[in-house]
């Protein structure tokens, strides 16, 4: 006998396909697009945190610079107590690091000596709002030939964090809106459809959640769908492009850790954990937008 | 059992149900007869709950039916079997699961339920169409899956709207027949809405008469008039 409510739902949805699938399709399209923004602004994060712990100043020295230059401006740096670390690397280890970098191109490394790469210091500040304070004595210097602020880098960063954040939040929550209103109206021509049940199980002795159980369910279960599906698309692309994204970000290790081995625990559990909390979410967008339409339409 | 005393309900400034007052014994058979919108219906919604009382008081089994919490009434209509004119089956369900249905809101397990299916539809006659869609069964047949699911969980009273009022005259005795025999044999108060002259003069039973609202006749062994 059937008294499952979750087979009764899924009867439902078979019963009206066209509904269903409109529903499914508007939930996907919501979940899809605001997956995208959550990976990207997540992305964005640990990028921002690569940045931000990498040196956040370096100093190019010119060609001629003494040697008591560089330590001088090492040792006022260092008196300051505002730095984690500061690195000096020589011509020599310029081209050493130029040469890792560039291993692949043969053709970059030919012409390359380390005569015309500049030696350079590397300053770690021990918080970003004290590069204010090192930035008068570097540039008070003798020997420099030119500063690269990292602070810019990370600053750009942020604007774009920002904006995808902003856009993506504005977007997600127009499409939820959406997809609340699309679900509410299927919903709620499926009470309309199905009034004379509705009326004979409230005669019969049906109690008001017997009845509107499966509706919500109904709802959750387009969800859930709606979810998984935006679940299967985003990763599929995902590792259709992870050399892309290997060559892009592979420097830094969280992400090279994650899309190295995809068999790999980290990665399993990533995806796993992606998908539990967009079918969360699925789960809940469609059980409310349910809710909303039972408590609209179905009066006792 | 029941016992309606200056019931009334109103539809606006319509007098659906004036001040009417009655008694029911235990296992007793009634008619309820009157012309259309004499208020017929609207007394079975009443005794059902379906309706709100507007005034007076309708006690069934010592249950104040006005005062009883909305929270409450599944449980109350639990009670109580119900057919219609227009049976009320629901449609996507088989026979098995329509008579089965008051038993599922009362959690019955399923081995239970069966055995009580499998004996209404064999007091019903229709065994042999457990797994029928209701659209696959005659007028008569279809009656008798709604009477199948208002006995299915031994109800003390049954409320019969019109039952007969969609089928043949052959039918309509037969569908008389087989409440008769219910009410009988098991002993329930089965208040019965009916249009048809010829049933209620032929059973000898009693019968309560409205005209606009108002019972105007409550006689033993009446006669449709």
């Amino acid at each position: 006998m059937n008294n499952n409510p979750i087979t009764t739902a899924l009867a439902r949805m078979r019963r009206s396909p066209y509904q269903a699938m409109a529903a499914i399709i508007t939930m996907f399209l919501t979940f899809l697009l605001g997956g995208i923004f959550f990976l990207a602004s997540t992305a964005s994060v640990i990028i921002i945190q690569y940045f931000e712990s990498k040196p956040q100043i370096t100093v190019f020295f010119k060609d001629d610079v003494a040697d008591r230059d560089v330590e001088g401006l090492k040792s006022a740096l260092v008196g300051t107590g505002k730095t984690t670390s500061i690195t000096y690397v020589s011509k020599d280890e310029a081209l050493k690091i130029y040469r890792e970098q560039n291993k692949k191109d043969p053709l970059l490394l030919e012409m390359v000596t380390a005569d015309i790469l500049p030696a350079s210091l590397e300053v770690s500040a021990s918080d970003p709002k004290y590069l204010g304070e090192l930035e008068p004595i570097i540039g008070r210097a003798t020997g420099v030939e030119e500063v690269v602020y990292q602070k810019d880098v990370v600053d750009t960063l942020l604007r774009w964090t920002s904006a995808i954040r902003w856009a993506g939040g504005v977007l997600g929550g127009l499409l939820a809106l959406d997809s609340l209103l699309i679900l509410v109206t299927i919903i709620g021509m499926k009470i309309a459809l199905r009034r004379e049940e509705v009326e004979v199980l409230k005669l019969v002795g049906a109690s008001p959640w017997y009845i509107r159980f499966p509706f919500v369910l109904e709802g959750a279960l387009y969800g859930v769908i709606g979810a998984t599906l935006s679940w299967v698309t985003i990763t599929g692309v995902t590792l259709y492009i992870r050399e892309f994204i290997l060559g892009f970000l592979g420097m830094i290790p969280s992400i090279h850790a994650l899309f190295t081995d995809i068999t790999s625990s980290v990665f399993i559990l990533s995806a796993l954990g992606f998908w539990a909390a967009l079918v969360a979410v699925g789960f809940l967008l469609g059980s409310f937008g349910s809710s909303l339409a039972v408590g609209r339409y179905l009066k006792f | 059992m029941i016992s309606a005393q200056g019931l009334t309900k109103r539809f606006g400034s319509v007098l659906a149900i004036d001040n009417v007052s009655f008694n029911i014994a235990s296992g007793e058979f009634v008619f309820l007869i009157g012309k259309s919108g004499s208020g017929k219906t609207t007394l079975i919604r009443l005794l059902l709950r379906d309706l709100a009382i507007d005034s007076g008081t309708l006690i069934i089994d010592e249950t104040d039916v006005s005062k009883i919490p909305f929270s409450k009434l599944p449980l109350y209509r639990r009670g109580i079997g119900v057919v219609f004119q227009d049976f009320k089956l629901l449609v996507d369900r088989n026979v098995r699961e329509n008579v089965a249905l008051p038993l599922q809101l009362r959690n019955i397990k399923p081995a239970e339920a069966e055995n009580a299916v499998k004996a209404a539809l064999e007091t019903v006659g229709l065994t042999d169409k457990l797994e029928l869609f209701p659209a696959q069964l005659s007028g008569g047949e279809t009656q008798r899956v709604a009477i199948a699911r208002a006995i299915v969980a031994q109800p003390k009273l049954i409320l019969a709207d019109e039952p007969t009022g969609n089928l043949d005259p052959a039918t309509a005795k037969s569908i008389l027949k087989l409440l008769r025999q219910i009410h009988e044999e098991l002993q329930t108060t089965v208040i019965m809405a009916t249009h048809n002259a010829g049933l209620v003069d032929h059973s000898s039973l009693r019968v309560i008469t409205l005209e606009s609202g108002k019972l105007v006749k409550d006689t033993q062994k009446g006669k449709y008039e």
